[in-house]
Formats: C-alpha cells, structure tokens, sequence
C-alpha cells in the first residue's frame, strides 16, 4: 500500500481535471484520461443516457477503484477504455493518445479487460492462455510461469477449461489477460462471485502483478471494504456522473460530498460490501 | 390425367373439411385458402412454363429465373431480421450459387440449355438455397448472441472480428447444412423424391429417373454448401461496427 502510494505521489497525481479551456493539451503521465464523456444507450424504445459529461484522469501505475450502484455505469465506462463501445460525446485518451487513433488490436492488448463473469474457450487451460498469442500468430513463451503468477498449479494446464470452479476460472481469465502484458488492466468485479478467501486471493496476486509491472487498474468493485483495501484513488458514479473523485482515504474518512456519505451509508443500493 | 378426373380428388380436401368442422378443429378457413392458392399458383405457373418453353427465348429463362431468386430471397430475409442490408446478400449468395451451378451443369454440357431442363434444376437449387439460408442466418443469430461472452473476451484480447466469430459462424454454417446432407442420405429409403416421382409416373424409365434425382443431389448438396459459405462470409462483417464493436441483430 505504501509502495503504491508512494508512485502517485512521485506522479503528482491529480484525480479528475475540468480540461475544457486547454484543447491540445493532456497530462503526459495519464495512462487514461476521460473528457467530458457522454454515452447513451437504447433501451426497449427509448434512448437512456448513461454516462454524462465525464472526466477524469488515471495516472500512470495508480491504483483507482471505481464504485457506485447498480446500473451507475461502471461497466460502460471501462468498455469505452478498450473500446469496445465508443462514446457519442467527448474523447477517451489511452497514453495521450484518443482510443480511435490507435490500432484497435493493439489498444486491446495494451489496455486489458478482464469480465465479471469470464467466459472459457473451449478447450484445456493451456489452450485458454495461448489465445491470446495465438491470435497474433504468436507462441507463449513460458505457460506454467503464467499460471504460478495467479496462484495456480501448474499440473492445472492439461485441465478442461470448462469445467474449472468459478474462481479458477476468473483466475485463467486474469492469467490470459496478463499473457498480452497490458499495461492497464481494466477489472470489472472480477472477485464478486467468489467467496471471501477465494476473492481475498485473487485480490492479492492482481496486487502483486501491479507491484511487479508497475500496471495500471481501473478497478470495479461491488465491495467498499475491497475498493479501501486496494485503492490510491476512489471514483464514485452515480447516474452516469461523477460524484465523487478523491484519494482512496480521504473518500472513505472524510467524504466530500453528500451523496458520498449517502452512499457509503449504503442508502443508495448497490455498495453493501 | 383429364380436368375432371383431377377436380375427383377435391374430394379429398373434402373430407379434410368435415373433419375439421366435426372435430373443431378450426382450419377450414386455412384449409380452402391453401386448396385456392396452390391451384391458382400451379395453374398460372403451368400456363407461364407452357409459353417460356415454348418460345425457348433466353431473356425470358432468365426473367423467370430472376422472379425465383427474388422471391427466395425476400423469403429468407425474414430469417435474419435486424441484420443490415441482409437482402441484398442473400440475394448474391443465392446468385452465385445459381449462377455456379447452372454454369458447371450447361458449361459441361451435362445438361441442354433448353428451358425444360433450366427452369426446373432452378427451381430446385434456388429453392434449397432459400432454406439454407434461413436456416444459416437463423442459426448464426442465435449462435452469435448465445456465445456474446467468448466473442467481447477475443476482442477484449487484441482479436479481429473475423477471430473472434469465426468458431461460431461455422457452427452456423455446418448447422444449416444438415438437413440437405441428412436427406442425401435417406433418399428413396423414406420417401421418393418429386422430381423422380414425376418423372415415373409421367411413364420415364426409373433408371433414367434416378440419374436424373442423383444429378440434382449432388447439384443441391454442392449448392447448399456454396450458399451458405458465401452467404456467412458476407454477413458477418454486418455483426461489427467499423470499429471492431460487437453489435448484434435485435
Ligand atoms: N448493451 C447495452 N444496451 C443497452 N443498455 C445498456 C447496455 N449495457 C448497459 N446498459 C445500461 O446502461 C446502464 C449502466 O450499465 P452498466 O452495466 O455500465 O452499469 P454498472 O454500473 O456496471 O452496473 P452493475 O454494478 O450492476 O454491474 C444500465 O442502465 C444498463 O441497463
Ligand atoms: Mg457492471
């Protein structure tokens, strides 16, 4: 914790800034930086928005962990970071530069995205986490390394992905992510359906991971106990809005702002840890 | 066989109606409607053969060709509804394949280039080729928004659209030939195909019948393959955006 506090620090690190009077200009150590973005989406017949005018800055190795109830627009907010969704308004900047100036393959390795509920390719483990360097042409070097950065045997690779529990395979999800060596890695609840040790553990080598490649997490999580634990920064969204931006402590000790302290006194659903 | 020999077997649907009054079973409504139908289509269709074959003129093969696949077209498209612009690809892919197979059968000269020989061999490729493609499309709807999940984690992963779809547009493909494939192999064992029918009980010897029912076997089973392969090759770009995004037929 001290160690990742200290590399925000050194980065000088600014949660969320209004850029809206400086065009051009971008803070060179933000690994992602939103501007004023907007998303809306259809729902039945009408069109809900459910992201507005957000902006906000992760710098490079922090640890943010985003939070907010059900629906809030956590999950839309990382697709828009690999993606996989595009905003209708403002821009999402990877490393200085806007998501649709890079290649697309390539912003999805470096930027990694890891689901709540992962689905398994077909296959044995070892074919799990080839996937990824298989779809460049490429071999992976060393699988049972892989395997051991997550915490798992590596008699486990000859193994049926499909019939693994569910925290091994949000294990192998993570471990096939990390192959592609992102340098973001995006997670959305990926600890919520495993119980408290299982979910502990995998907390613990994600943290480890940070430590030793300096990435940077955008992490989601449905637990305010896990979001204190692990987070540098705290986001909270609340209907498609930022509510609150502040270091992990302060957001937790001291909240700013009302609809924090509603929140964080589980008044408005969904952030029961 | 005289008109009035034929108007003899109105007896038929005749008793089909008395059942389904005494049994309530309601379909004497669809009953007389589908009687009504078939024999205006059939009769009007039998005139129109009637004349093309006789004036033997390419423009109107080719007229009455294009009315087919436009009208197998327009049938299949219902089945993948929410894709954008899929009329037009089921309309090229149900065209190469006719356009492939006539080619291979009138090219070798396996057979004339007579009407009476194109417009029936047609009708039964394009017709085919109309249920593969609705069977692939609707097969590969089901298949793309069934494994959602497997798709984002290959785009997730740096993958190309074409990566990330491709396990399930074979699936798709393979499903939609199945039937043609099963029914290759029980013919003549469960039922008789039409044309071979027709042609016996038009007096042709069951030899020469059968040459001809294996012809369009194979003519069928090749096509539907084709159509099927060009149609899936062509939809599934329509599953993305230009950005790489899954986006899936409502
Ligand atoms: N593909 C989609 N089509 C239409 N609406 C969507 C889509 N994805 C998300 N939404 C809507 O956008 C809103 C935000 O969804 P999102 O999944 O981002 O919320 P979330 O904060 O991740 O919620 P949860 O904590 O339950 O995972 C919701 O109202 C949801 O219904
Ligand atoms: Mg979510």
């Amino acid at each position: 914790m001290s160690q990742r506090a200290r590399n925000v620090t050194e980065s000088g690190a600014p949660g969320i800034r209004h850029t809206s009077s400086s065009s051009g200009d971008f803070a060179t150590d933000a690994s992602i930086e939103f501007r004023h973005v907007g998303k809306s989406m259809k729902q039945g017949n009408q069109i809900v928005p459910v992201l507005r005018d957000l902006s906000g800055v992760i710098p490079h190795g922090c640890v943010v962990t985003l939070v907010g109830p059900s629906g809030s627009g956590k999950s839309t907010l990382l697709s828009l970071c690999n993606l996989l969704i595009t905003p209708d308004e403002g821009e999402v900047y990877v490393h200085g530069r806007e998501v649709r100036e890079w290649s697309i393959p390539r912003l999805r390795q470096t930027v990694g995205l890891v689901f709540q509920s992962p689905a398994m390719f077909p296959g044995t483990v070892m074919d799990n986490l080839q996937y990824g360097p298989q779809l460049r042409g490429e071999t992976l070097g060393n699988p049972k390394r892989v395997l051991q950065s997550v915490g798992l045997a590596e008699d486990m690779l000859a193994r049926d992905a499909g019939e693994l529990s569910g925290g091994q395979k949000q294990r192998i999800a993570l471990a096939r992510t990390l192959v592609n060596n992102p340098e973001v890695l995006l997670l959305d609840e990926v600890t919520s359906a495993l119980d408290p040790s299982a979910a502990r553990d995998v907390e613990e080598w994600i943290l480890k991971v940070h430590e030793e490649r300096g990435t940077t997490l955008l992490w989601v999580t449905h637990s305010l106990e896990q979001a204190r634990r692990v987070g540098d920064w705290t986001w909270l969204l609340v209907d498609g809005q930022m509510a609150e931006v502040a270091p992990t402590e302060e957001f937790f000790e001291t909240p700013k702002s009302d609809v924090t302290a509603r929140f964080l006194a589980g008044e408005l659903g969904g952030g029961a840890s | 066989m005289s008109l009035a020999t034929l108007s003899f077997t109105l007896a038929f649907v005749a008793g089909a109606l008395v059942l389904s009054i005494w049994l309530k079973l309601g379909l004497q409504k669809d009953i007389i409607v589908a009687t009504v139908r078939s024999t205006i289509q059939l009769l009007v269709v039998g005139y129109i053969l009637k004349v093309v074959f006789k004036l033997d003129n390419p423009l109107f093969i080719g007229l009455m060709v294009m009315l087919m696949m436009v009208v197998a077209t327009q049938n299949a498209a219902k089945r993948g509804k929410g894709i954008k612009r899929v009329w037009w690809r089921i309309f090229v892919a149900i065209t190469a394949t006719e356009v492939a197979t006539q080619g291979l059968l009138l090219g070798l000269r396996i057979t004339p280039a007579t009407p009476r020989y194109i417009i029936p061999l047609s009708g039964m490729i394009v017709g085919n080729a109309m249920i593969v493609s609705g069977l692939l499309l609707n097969r590969f709807i089901s298949e793309a928004s069934s494994h959602r999940g497997e798709i984002l984690a290959t785009l997730a992963l740096g993958g190309t659209p074409k990566q990330s779809i491709m396990p399930f547009l074979k699936n798709a493909i393979r499903a939609s030939m199945i039937p043609t494939i099963d029914s290759a192999k029980t013919t003549g064992l469960v039922q008789l195909p039409g044309m071979m029918t027709g042609l016996i009980v038009a007096g042709a010897d069951p030899i020469q019948a059968v040459r001809y029912q294996l012809l369009i076997l194979f003519s069928i089973t090749a096509s539907a393959a084709l159509t099927s392969i060009v149609l899936g090759f062509l939809t599934y770009p329509q599953f993305f955006t230009r950005l790489q995004q899954l986006v899936l037929p409502e």
